[in-house]
């Protein structure tokens, strides 16, 4: 069984290191990541937002919507806990 | 149940050193706009230094000082400062979440009055995430049974 | 050939971490490896994603420099790093440890119930057999 798991997670990280060949790299300031809409967020935080901050700016204003949702979530994991195990002792 | 460290020399810089935890931990949230830091990372700060109380005090004293029915309360007061940030852009006539509408009710131009939104949301995202992490902590070590009966 | 494994080591390190978290994951019987395997695995995807914001030429902290004040200068695209990546793997942590809150609250329940936490045993026990439906 441990030799199975063994092999299998080698070759799938064999396949995977095959498919960096693919990857742009590391540090290129033309890789597509920092080029559609990064650029828009690194010049224009300053004059929308006045917050020199751009990683709080685009966390809690330009994409606020899904902050919102991820505080739900830690607000359904602690619930989940509580409901969970919580039992009185008698 | 958690008891106490029969350690005095813990229990003294525990207690020297928690209202600093605390307020680096405050420190932390309000200058989320100009340097590393922001809602959570505040918050779980916060949690830290409660996570301390129970760890040198045992769990009594921490379940004094910050008892259940104000973790539940604190937990859902955070989503709901957020929520209420939004609605209040809503009912100034623009879409959700668009701080720069709140000029009309603060003292400031749409660029300042974004910034002052961020900050509010910023204290309710700190707030929740201090009642979980406290919650989940000693929800998961003491295995639930934590329940006094009443004496 | 050395400039190509500069180019990319940075993403063989963290399939290395993550193929270590997998075989935790599916290679061990007790529970809590498992989930330990699996606490791993997420954060070596942060890491990767984290990782490709990097810019070179001397591109600093996302944090704009003389910024209290009214700004003046133009802001120069080439001299910060991408803030994109940090954003989305902040929420990315913080579904990680709500998860692994939730797991562990799980494996608190089955130990409750079947009273070990080993794998094999659990399949063989009692309580697991007057599961199953009837024939």
């Amino acid at each position: 069984m441990k030799l199975l798991a063994l092999i299998a997670s080698m070759i799938t990280g064999a396949l995977l290191i095959y498919a960096t060949t693919d990857f742009p790299d590391w540090g290129d300031p033309q890789s597509p990541a920092s080029l559609h809409v990064s650029p828009r967020y690194i010049q224009k935080t300053m004059e929308e937002t006045a917050i020199p901050n751009m990683v709080t700016a685009i966390l809690a204003d330009y994409r606020g919507y899904d902050t919102l949702f991820e505080e739900t979530v830690i607000l359904t994991a602690g619930i989940s806990a509580i409901l969970l195990i919580r039992r009185s002792r008698k | 149940m958690i008891r106490e460290v029969e350690s005095i020399i813990i229990q003294t810089i525990c207690r020297i050193l928690i209202p600093f935890i605390q307020l680096f931990g405050l420190y932390v949230i309000a200058h989320g706009h100009g340097s590393p830091g922001g809602g959570f990372q505040g918050g779980c700060i916060l949690a830290a230094s409660f996570v301390l109380i129970v760890v040198a005090f045992g769990l009594q004293e921490a379940k004094r000082r910050f008892s259940e029915k104000l973790v539940n309360l604190f937990s859902s007061i955070g989503v709901f400062i957020y929520a209420w940030t939004g609605w209040m852009a809503l009912l100034l006539g623009a879409n959700f979440l668009d701080y720069g509408r709140l000029s009309k009710i603060l003292p400031a131009d749409p660029v300042h009055a974004r910034y002052y939104g961020v900050f509010a949301v910023e204290v309710g995202v700190g707030i929740t995430v201090m009642a979980i992490m406290v919650s989940l902590f000693i929800d998961l070590v003491t295995g639930g049974e934590h329940e006094e009966a009443p004496e | 050939m050395i400039e190509y494994i500069i180019a990319k080591y940075n993403y063989w390190a963290y399939i290395v971490l993550m193929m270590i978290g997998f075989y935790a994951m599916i290679g061990k019987g007790n529970l809590i490896k498992k989930l330990l395997g699996m606490n791993v695995f997420q954060w070596a995807i942060i890491l990767f994603y984290v990782s490709t914001s990097v810019k070179k030429g001397g591109a600093t902290i996302p944090i704009i420099q003389n910024g209290h004040g009214p700004v003046t200068h133009a802001v120069d695209v080439a001299q910060y790093l991408n803030p994109l990546p940090h954003v989305l793997m902040l929420t990315a942590i913080v579904v990680g440890v709500s998860t692994t809150g939730v797991a562990l609250s799980l494996a608190i329940m089955i130990y409750r119930k079947y009273k070990t936490l080993e794998e094999d045993e659990i399949l063989q026990s009692e309580e697991y057999e007057a599961l199953k439906p009837e024939e």
